[in-house]
């Protein structure tokens, strides 16, 4: 019944879930920011996803260590950004269509080894929960703040950390010049490409990451195509948060909570059609864009190569 | 002279072979993949060219295979040359298909070839107004249309999944404890012609091939198609040169989807005959919304090189099916082959470019040759 909805102990349950949710959303769209901020699209981050995902979940499986899955999560994912930086960089490839192929790419390779190497889906046991001292005994709040798992308060710490980068150091700077206006920036003396690649290779990590804390840490399984469109999500969550982490941390909030008030819902089997509210934050998503995007002001270069005119 | 001749011709060459050599490159890498796998790669081939061209009946499958990789592909090639991105192939192939499917359960009474053709032109419609709303937001708001479509790919997807499980249910799985998210089946009466029976080719191929030649027949001979060019290429000299920029962004997604709306809508009439869901995009359309952009790209955009394009990524995705039963290859191989074809084609760009400035260059210290007898030559053959 929808009464079940309000009791404190479902209600709890939904923003804890909701907090947990959104942690893939966090990694890749902060990694994404980055890579805007310094004027690169990168439109492959759901096959990067799906690449790290696997790899930390097979690592995790054979070696039964967490951390190492999650390190070969980030070398795969900073694999990928490394390729993507050298065709968005070095060859000028037009963004949105090469992250569609990096995308298909990383779609069939992680469908392939997985059916490859291990071809029944399996659970390992993933990161525990973390209860901090004290904080966690809150009642209520503790549970949803203070009872997750590493992987979440390290994509919470993320959220300052990107702010901060980004608006207070010279590396900062430094990349949201290259965005803003690469020829200057380079007239300046730094280095548009060194600053992309960074940028990109960052945000492949950081995707790398998402999926891995989805395969090792949320869900703890991996199935084919198990980001199911995530990726993209995360990409939309920039503009959604106007290119501020911040705003990014908004956006990616909303998603998780309607998807686990979704996941509840289902549980408590309340008949809501599941499907029409898993379409709400899409529907919610286009009417913020149109709301905002005529008053925020993308980066100026975003999407276009930098090529030193003569 | 005929030196230059024959080294810009060379260079044209090489400019339209570009996509050939990335998809042998793609293979390439594919065949170092099959080595770490520990399969022979001249098998692995040799199965994926059996299945997708070894008998009569493969060669019709990888046609019905490439028909709607077609159709998207020909949207494709409308909106990226107007320079607008769709990546909501998958949605609007979806909305196609769920009203094409709605026509032909409802108007029972009709003669088969008025539900056919009604159907078509929903099918149309329903993706026309799934591209029309990014082409939309994107002229009117600057919302940007890739996220726009991702979105609404997303958002088809859950109304598919919705309709299916409730108001379109089959009536018979509504009753049935299996619940098994399907429609009913299209009367025998409404199915496309069969063009080869046994096989399964379907007269929805003929309808791509036309479309194909009226896709060109549109980009490059009529008022429209040029506008939507002269948007695509400098949308502030087409401004200046008096065109509503904004109106043809909105007409060439619009396009684009209606073409995707029409491809879902001949999946269900010339293949399935019905719409069933497992829950993803990818499980009603096969991914052909992603994949006819690979094949408009392969194409160069191009609606009558699409069609090659199409029939060739067709036969990798059906040979990929008997790769997997002969050398137990998963077929998602052909997948990951598939977006490095689109990493390379995109990366060789680059090449095209720099050979062309080069032969712009050369034309231009020609032209600053002092005069001689063979200048009206190279002229004539500069104005070619």
């Amino acid at each position: 019944m929808i009464s079940d909805l309000f009791s404190v102990t479902v209600l709890v349950g939904i923003l804890a879930s909701g907090i947990r949710l959104s942690t893939p959303y966090l990694y890749a769209a902060i990694g994404e920011t980055f890579g805007q901020k310094s004027g690169v699209l990168n439109l492959g981050v759901e096959g990067q996803m799906l690449l790290g995902s696997f790899a930390a979940f097979y690592v995790a499986l054979t070696t039964g260590n967490l951390w190492l899955g999650l390190l070969t999560a980030i070398i795969v994912g900073a694999l990928m950004g490394l390729a993507m930086a050298y065709v968005t960089v070095n060859l000028h490839a037009q963004q949105g269509i090469s992250g569609i192929g990096f995308y298909l790419f990383g779609l069939g390779m992680s469908d392939l080894l997985f059916q490859k190497l291990m071809g029944t889906v399996e659970t390992v046991k993933g990161f525990p929960e973390i209860h901090i001292p004290f904080l966690s005994d809150i009642p209520g709040i503790g549970k949803i703040f203070f009872s997750q798992n590493i992987l979440v308060y390290l994509a919470y710490l993320l959220v300052p950390v990107a702010w901060f980068v980004l608006n207070k150091t010279t590396l900062g700077l430094k990349i949201r010049s290259v965005g803003e206006n690469p020829d200057a920036a380079d007239s300046l003396g730094v280095s548009v490409a060194r600053v992309r690649y960074f940028t990109i290779i960052l945000g492949g990590i950081l995707s790398g990451v998402a999926g891995a804390s989805m395969s090792i840490a949320l869900l703890n399984v991996f199935q084919q195509n198990m980001t199911s469109g995530l990726g993209f999500i995360a990409v939309a969550l920039v503009y959604f948060g106007a290119w501020r982490p911040i705003g990014v941390l908004g956006g990616a909030l909303l998603f998780s909570l309607i998807n686990s008030l979704q996941l509840w819902i289902q549980v408590l089997s309340i008949p809501i059609p599941s499907d029409l509210a898993v379409m709400m934050p899409y529907v919610v998503t286009i009417l913020v864009l149109v709301a905002t995007v005529s008053r925020v002001r993308a980066p100026s270069a975003l999407t276009k190569p930098f090529e030193r005119g003569d | 002279m005929t030196k230059i001749f024959q080294s810009e011709w060379m260079s044209h060459l090489v400019d339209a072979l570009l996509p050939v050599f990335a998809t042998l490159a793609a293979l390439i890498i594919g065949a170092i993949m099959l080595l770490v796998l520990g399969v022979n790669p001249i098998d692995a081939y040799a199965a994926l060219w059996d299945g997708a061209f070894g008998s009569s009946n493969a060669f019709a499958e990888t046609l019905v295979k490439a028909t709607p990789l077609l159709l998207v592909a020909l949207g494709i090639c409308i909106s990226f040359r107007g320079d607008v991105i769709n990546i909501g192939g998958e949605g609007q192939m979806i909305i196609g298909a769920i009203l094409a499917t709605w026509v032909g359960l409802n108007f029972t009474d009709l003669p088969g070839w008025l539900v056919i053709t009604i159907a078509m032109l929903a099918g149309f419609f329903g993706g026309a107004v799934w591209g029309g709303i990014p082409g939309f937001l994107k002229a009117y708001f600057n919302v940007n249309e890739i996220l726009s479509t991702v979105m609404m790919n997303a958002i088809a997807v859950q109304l598919m999944n919705f309709l299916l499980r409730g108001p379109m249910i089959d009536p018979a799985q509504a009753e049935a404890a299996s619940q098994i998210p399907q429609t009913a089946r299209l009367l025998d009466a409404f199915r496309l012609a069969r063009l080869m029976p046994p096989t399964r080719l379907h007269f929805g191929a003929v309808i791509a091939v036309v479309l194909a030649g009226l896709v060109y027949i549109l980009l490059w001979r009529t008022t429209l198609g040029y506008r939507i060019r002269a948007v695509g290429q400098n949308p502030h000299a087409s401004r200046y040169a008096g065109i509503q920029v904004s109106r043809y962004m909105v007409l060439a997604l619009l396009l684009s989807g209606a073409f995707a709306g029409l491809a879902g809508a001949v999946q269900v009439y010339g293949v399935n005959y019905r719409m069933i869901t497992d829950g993803s995009a990818s499980g009603f359309t096969g991914s052909a919304g992603f994949n006819g952009i690979v094949a408009a790209l392969f194409g160069g955009l191009h609606p009558i090189w699409s069609i090659p394009a199409s029939i060739l990524f067709g036969a990798l995705l059906v040979g990929a099916n008997k790769m997997q039963r002969i050398v137990q290859v998963p077929s998602a191989l052909i997948i990951a082959l598939n977006g490095l074809v689109v990493v390379f084609v995109v990366s060789s760009e680059i090449l095209r470019k720099q050979r062309q400035r080069k032969r712009l260059a050369v034309a231009k210290r020609d032209d600053e040759l002092p005069p001689s007898g063979d200048k009206q030559i190279q002229q004539a053959e500069a104005g070619s």
